[in-house]
């Protein structure tokens, strides 16, 4: 059972929260542009690492709010909670 | 006879039970356990091993006994008991076990529960180390948890000898527990197991609840700020021939029976130990009567003193030897005692002695189940022989015998040591309280480690009754096999022998089998050979401890309209529509289903019905930006829709595949009202939420779901009109005034402020009346009520079912499965050409742009009267079915008799469907018949939509 | 008293170092690498193998996982490879000379809403087609198959009916790993534990031509990546992406019980999978955690509610008790279909994303993977799983009509 800082609502069991993969994915400007292959990569591809991960989650049982959480994926150890929007270099302002 | 010492003890004499065991009924008192209660009646055995079926007895006196398992039948049956941790009650019914337990399918009343909690600093064990953290801890004023397995408070402190500021330990806990109850935010939980150690201090406690019925207990999910783990250590076995036969038992667990529960174990009694712990064993086994002829000790020199305390109490101390092997049958006789050279092996001549009881201390070790299960490290400490633990993971400590500290002085200067640091840590400043003086407990000298007792003859490969797991019958032979074989991994042993996982989970075997193993790996010491992974629970819980509530009706909530009562009074059919119960069909006297499904269409095509489609997933879209926003997300443009309208949209997933669909009426410039799929609403609202905050935050829009706040009736049918015009008086509902696909507010009738569309999902005129949900009976009676006149008829989603089939609108879930694109269900004309959104670049892939995809196409049965199974598959004609594999063609849908068409029809999906329009296919099914039908269209009913003014 | 379990052998495998050069390199000893050594040597007397495994041998998710072997998917292309894998099972515990304790004694696939009962005709027609045994079976039927699921109309979610395989079953894992073992080994396959591959050797045009370990440099004529969750962490090291997510699975054990449960009972919907291992524990699986995760662990919440469910459907195991839990780590597609063959990297092959059916798929996964590496092109079984698909979005989705395809 994660305990993830939310942002807005303060820390809470991982029930309350939807994960939603790897953070900083942006929807292409011009997704006509892409070849298949882009365009397959943005929609299946993402990072897998074993170490940190910068992901996004949900608060959907509170605030409704997306952010981003960079989270260990071996220990599960939370480093840094930072808005949707921000990127992780930003992120001391708002570290959990 | 009995063993019950005439004094002593925690048991209750005045309150004795009476309890039976393998149908024989016996005496015991309050406060035993069910092994005390049969020791004391002088039953040792327990039942017979699972494979040899060799008897077997009570070793230890808590959750590390290796095989003392019984079947509890009364108070309530329950499979796998410990007896050791049953607690006695009057009446209880047990039998003994072959190492495996019986399900009995008997109604179970039992309730149990969940409690969260959070706290500062969390003591597991209330030992005296665990209860001087806690004690520490609690004056710091956080909040402390304590929890203890047993039903007292005291672990070893309450079957010992030794005494603390002068005074009996027992009487130090009661003390102790005194002043952890004047502190407001200290609670004390007994009965209570901790038995997984998650991430982020997660720990789950089972507390048993034996006075509640059934026994039913409750689970704790504790979240820590700090823990301080004193668990204690568990007392391991030897590796010698006959080590397994009742009457060898582990030396702490013989003097927890004399002290705690004032019974003897034993007449004539031999101790074997590789350490000083056993001998207070010996003292007071000799205290309470009976004979100790010898006491072994591998160590060559034992410390003088207790040497010299031992012979004082008329034991001889046999040092620099071992127990070779046991005699008896269904229990100990006697012991063969042999002496050990520097390097381990037998030498001089055998000794037998005669005895009924051996105790047996291997050594001690630390309990670091839960430290490992929250990913501490774990180091050998050779000085100790025994795993300790080594770095934390988490905000963690340990103390007290949990961490090899075995003194009752270090004991209680760590606990109050960790558990004041703990305080301080969680933001509790507080200062170490000094540690009161005690005796009888000192420090061990180093004890003298033996893995693996030679056997008197033979080698490794033949000693068969040396056993290193008894639950699961393996020996040293079968360790020797497994290296034999090539096995090199701890992990690959464990599985050849299936050492560690039986219903102990090696808790007192698991290091004496990794002493076998390096030993016969040719290890140095188990510390090269490591342990094995500890993995929760702790000890055993049931799966209904696990479940709590979320059982039965509670296990899934169960959504129901506002209207719901009234489809129950009815005799509704219903069906589980995601979490809803929504009505199927409403029965008449006699009607199946088909009759009920064929009347309830007919009148809503050819007079008129109505429906509860309340369940439709609701969502207000609200903002200047709104349009645009659906524009990216629907595949058709919504940003130009005039006020007053609706549409009906489709929703893709990036990948283009369809994921939902629904009518959005513009009820404002910047408010738009959007329906989805009743099973897809939650999962719509989050992906519009997900696109709006991490995509195009600039976009001023938000989205409420309001699916709850509005009921919805249908009424459908040609003569929808003339009710709609009753109900709301005043409306024009003129089709001029009231055109297709628009929407009007209104009061009805009743009073009732509505909401009213004009749209179909049926192809019929037809009007969605939606009011506020608190209104929708009495908005589902008006409805009634005015088309009375019409014989308004009530139908539920059988019908809708087939009256949107008829008209090839699909049911998204049902006739598309998350491979279907919009232009397979032949709905090109709703893609826009010049707009992005969510989806399109997905087209032109190589794989959905191909045109001999599988498209939804309709079809008629060539046997007018012939039902198609839904997901029936199809084959092209001539296609032997048995020459596997045989190709598919794809799969009906959807299949329904239509009372309008007057015959079978289906939906499916079909390869290159589109260019088979006018083709045969065929229905191989279940029964071994091939069914042909023809491929249409998929729009069967009134193709040209006359109907849809009325 | 319980069978006792079949003894293993008295001998399974040696302990070499590795050599200087092999002319295929395994990447992982899981049941796929195993059995990939296994038919390279047999069916392509390819022997110069080595199977490197960075801990011990078949300690990741084929110790770790619930044991259940069926072939009945819903797509062609995936019933046509674990139908392949079902059969290789028939044959294996007389070809391997090791019982590993297969027992055919069927899965049902409970359907519990109107469309579970169209998802379960259109897979029992479509294996029907596809040549694998499949049969519908209605509440009553269910019930007389395996009388302690509570078939009773008054639950939360009644049982409408279940689809049967009646060639499903169960096997031993351990035993099916040691037996693929020590045949790869007595080919002259090399199995080396504890040797972690850590990147990777390449020549001026790209080429893998070996491997660099935790004990030294490796080299391979092909290299073979069978590394389940672990795998994209390698191909990262050549910066080709693939599109696997590592989650974690749990699973548990009960104690030993008396038989109650015949078959292997499967419910998306109600989410359980459970059935009686020989000894007589209950063995169950729970939901996959939603998060990425390479801890071997998952959320407890994960087995309250697998408790929740499985008492839904098996009143009789309320006081049953969970004795062990544990976890793994699946690696899952955006389609839950594996990936097999030939990569951009020359001479590197992948065979990944299992996701929860790689126990099952064991046999066939090493039999087409073999045939992949000793020929340099897919195997044609294995074509459909290509990367390409990705691009060209012919994906083969497992997803689509079955939810969880464990």
């Amino acid at each position: 059972m994660l305990l993830i800082a939310c942002p807005w609502c303060g820390e809470r069991d991982e029930t309350e929260f939807h994960y939603g993969g790897q953070a900083h994915v942006a929807y292409p400007p011009d997704p006509e542009a892409l070849t298949d292959a882009e365009w397959g990569e943005y929609l299946f591809v993402r990072a897998n690492p074993k170490g940190e991960f910068a992901e996004r989650w949900v608060h959907g049982a509170g605030c409704r709010r997306w952010f981003n959480v960079v989270r260990h994926t071996v220990t599960h150890d939370i480093t840094a909670v930072y808005a949707a929007g921000q990127q992780p270099e930003d992120r001391n302002g708002v570290t959990a | 006879m009995s063993s019950r010492l005439p004094t002593g003890g925690r048991v209750d004499r005045s309150a004795p039970l009476r309890f039976t065991f393998d149908g024989v009924e016996y005496p015991g008192l309050s406060g035993d356990t069910l092994a005390s209660a049969l020791i004391a009646n002088g039953v040792l055995t327990v039942g017979p091993s699972l494979y040899r079926e060799r008897p077997r007895g009570v070793v230890t006196a808590g959750v590390d006994d290796p095989h003392a398992l019984v079947q509890l039948e009364r108070p309530q049956n329950e499979p796998m008991q410990l007896a050791t941790t049953v607690e006695l009650c009057d009446g209880l019914v047990a039998t003994g076990l072959q190492g495996r337990g019986r399900l009995e399918e008997e109604p179970d009343e039992a309730l149990f529960d969940k409690t969260y909690l959070h706290t500062d600093v969390l003591v597991v064990g209330a030992g005296p180390a665990g209860l001087a953290a806690a004690l520490a801890a609690g004056r710091s004023g956080a909040r402390v948890v304590l929890v203890d397995d047993q039903p007292e408070l005291g672990g070893a402190l309450l079957g010992g000898r030794e005494e603390i500021d002068g005074r009996p330990g027992p009487a130090w806990v009661a003390e102790v527990r005194a002043e952890l109850e004047t502190q407001p935010e200290t609670r004390v939980l007994t009965r209570a197991t901790a038995i997984g150690y998650h991430d982020r201090n997660y720990v789950l406690v089972a507390e048993r609840r034996p006075d509640r019925p059934g026994g039913g207990g409750r689970l704790w999910h504790l979240r820590a700020r700090q823990v301080v783990l004193a668990t204690g250590a568990h007392e391991r076995p030897l590796v010698f021939a006959g080590n397994d036969r009742p009457g060898v038992m582990a030396a702490a667990a013989v003097r927890t029976y004399l002290g705690r529960y004032a019974v003897l174990p034993g007449r004539r009694a031999v101790v074997f130990t590789t350490g000083d712990s056993a001998y207070a064993t010996a003292l007071e086994l000799a205290a309470a009567g009976a004979v100790v002829p010898a006491l072994v000790d591998t160590r060559p020199e034992p410390p003088a003193a207790l040497v010299e305390a031992a012979r004082a109490a008329g034991i001889e101390v046999l040092a620099g030897s071992a127990v070779v092997g046991t005699e008896g049958e269904e229990r100990l006789t006697g012991v063969r005692v042999s002496a050990l050279t520097d390097d381990g092996q037998l030498t001089g001549a055998v000794q037998e002695l005669a005895c009924d009881l051996l105790a047996v201390s291997g050594g001690w070790s630390p309990a670091v189940h839960l430290w490992s299960m929250a990913r501490g490290t774990v180091r050998y400490d050779e000085a100790l022989a025994a795993f300790v633990p080594d770095r934390a993971a988490q905000d963690v400590r340990t103390a007290g015998s949990a961490r090899g500290r075995h003194d009752l002085a270090g004991c209680l200067t760590e606990g109050l040591t960790a558990g004041a640091e703990a305080a301080t840590a969680a933001g509790f400043p507080v200062e170490v309280p000094a540690t009161p003086s005690c005796t009888g407990d000192e420090p061990p000298a180093a004890p003298r480690p033996v893995w693996l007792v030679p056997g008197e003859s033979g080698d490794p490969s033949t000693w068969r009754d040396h056993f290193v797991d008894t639950q699961r019958d393996a020996t040293v032979a079968d360790v020797h096999r497994a290296v034999r074989a090539g096995m090199r991994s701890v992990e690959h042993i464990k599985r050849y022998t299936t050492i560690g996982t039986a219903h102990d989970q090696g808790k007192s075997c698991g290091v004496a089998a990794i002493g076998v193993i390096a030993q016969l790996l040719g290890a140095r010491s188990p510390g090269e050979v490591g342990t094995t992974t500890y993995r929760g629970p702790y000890v055993p819980v049931s799966f209904a401890l696990l479940a709590g509530r979320e059982r039965g009706p509670l296990f899934d909530p169960v959504r129901t309209t506002p209207v719901h009562p009234w489809h129950v009074r009815r005799g509704a059919v219903f069906e589980n529509v995601g979490q809803w119960h929504r009505p199927r069909y409403y029965p008449r006297p006699g009607e199946d289903m088909d009759a009920a499904v064929l009347r309830e269409c007919r009148a809503a095509r050819e007079g008129v019905a109505m429906m509860d489609a309340s369940t439709l997933g609701k969502i207000d879209v609200i903002g200047p930006d709104a349009g645009v926003f659906l524009d990216r997300l629907y595949t058709n443009g919504f940003a130009k829709l005039p006020v007053g309208s609706a549409r009906y949209g489709v929703m893709c997933r990036a990948d283009g595949m369809v994921f939902d669909d629904g009518v959005t009426v513009r009820l404002a410039p910047d408010h738009y009202y959007l329906t989805t799929t009743t099973g897809n609403a939650a999962a719509v609202l989050d992906w519009m939420e997900e696109w709006l905050q991490t995509e195009w935050p600039e976009l001023r829009v938000s989205c409420t779901s309001v699916t709850e706040q509005w009921t919805t009736v249908a009424v459908v049918g040609p003569r929808s009109r003339e009710v709609l015009a009753a109900l709301a008086p005043g409306l024009d509902v003129s089709n001029e005034a009231f055109p297709f696909m628009t929407v009007r507010h209104t009061e009805l009738a009743n009073g009732l402020p509505a909401r009213i569309c004009r749209i179909s999902f049926s192809g019929e005129l037809s009007y969605e009346v939606n009011v506020a949900g608190w209104y929708g009976l009495a908005l589902w009676e008006a409805v009634l009520a005015y088309g009375a006149h019409a014989g308004i008829t009530p139908y539920g989603t059988e019908t809708m079912h087939v009256l949107r089939a008829e008209k090839g609108y699909p049911i998204v879930g049902q006739d598309t499965d998350g491979t279907v694109t919009p232009q397979d269900l032949g709905m090109s004309w709703i893609v826009a050409r010049h707009k992005d959104f969510v989806g399109r670049r997905s087209f032109a892939r190589a794989d959905t742009s191909r045109v001999d995809r599988k498209h939804l196409v309709g079809l008629l049965p060539v046997d007018r009267a012939e039902l198609l199974p839904e997901g029936a598959q199809l084959v092209a004609p001539g296609t032997d079915v048995t020459a596997v594999p045989a190709e598919s063609l794809g799969h009906v849908t959807s299949s329904y008799r239509s009372a309008a068409l007057g015959r079978t029809f289906a939906l499916a999906l079909v390869r290159g469907g589109r260019d088979r329009i006018g083709d045969t296919v065929l229905a191989p099914l279940p029964d071994g018949r091939t069914v042909a039908a023809t491929v249409t269209e998929p729009v069967l009913f009134d193709p040209k939509g006359t109907r849809r003014d009325g | 008293m319980p069978d006792q379990l079949p003894e293993h052998p008295d001998w399974l495998w040696r302990t070499p170092d590795p050599k200087p050069s092999y002319d295929v390199v395994v990447v992982g000893a899981g049941g796929h690498g195993l059995a990939t050594a296994y038919y390279l040597a047999r069916n392509h007397g390819i022997t110069n193998v080595a199977v490197l495994e960075r801990g011990w041998l078949a300690g990741g998710n084929m110790a770790r996982n619930t044991t259940i072997i069926r072939s009945n998917y819903l797509c062609e292309e995936s019933a046509a490879i674990y139908e392949h894998a079902l059969k290789l099972w028939e044959g294996l515990p007389e070809e391997l000379e090791y019982d590993f304790l297969f027992s055919q004694r069927g899965v049902l696939n409970l359907a519990h809403t109107l469309q579970d009962v169209r998802e379960g005709t259109r897979r029992v027609g479509a294996n029907r087609l596809g040549g694998v045994d499949a049969e519908w079976l209605d509440p009553d039927e269910v019930r007389a198959f395996c009388p302690i699921v509570n078939t009773s109309p008054n639950v939360r979610y009644p049982v409408l009916g279940a689809t049967l395989q009646p060639r499903a079953g169960i096997a031993k894992h351990d035993h099916v790993a040691w037996a693929l073992a020590r045949k790869a080994d007595a080919y002259g396959v090399d199995l080396i534990q504890n040797c972690e591959v850590t990147g990777f050797v390449q020549d001026r045009d790209g080429r893998v031509v070996g491997v660099e370990t935790t004990r030294g440099r490796i080299a391979a004529g092909r290299v073979a990546l069978a590394a389940a969750g672990h795998t994209s962490t390698l191909t990262d090291l050549l910066g080709l992406r693939l599109p696997i997510q590592s989650h974690p699975l749990q699973a548990l054990v009960s104690e030993l019980l008396e038989p109650v449960h015949p078959t292997v009972v499967m419910s998306n919907h109600v989410h359980v999978y459970v059935s009686q291992a020989h000894k007589g524990e209950l063995v169950m699986g729970a939901g996959i955690d939603s998060y990425n995760g390479y801890g071997q662990r998952g959320s407890f919440h994960q087995i309250e509610h697998q408790m929740a469910a499985a008492l839904e459907l098996f009143p009789i195991f309320a006081r049953a008790h969970v004795l062990r839990t544990w976890g793994g780590i699946v690696d899952v597609t955006p389609d839950a279909s594996p990936i097999i063959g030939p990569t951009p990297v020359a001479n590197l092959f992948v065979n990944c994303g299992w996701g929860t059916g790689g126990f099952k798929a064991t046999p066939a996964s090493g039999w087409v993977y073999a045939d992949t590496i000793a020929h340099g092109r897919p195997h044609p079984l294995a074509a459909p799983f290509a990367l390409e698909r990705f691009t060209t979005g012919a994906l083969i989705d497992e997803h689509g009509a079955a939810a969880v395809a464990h």
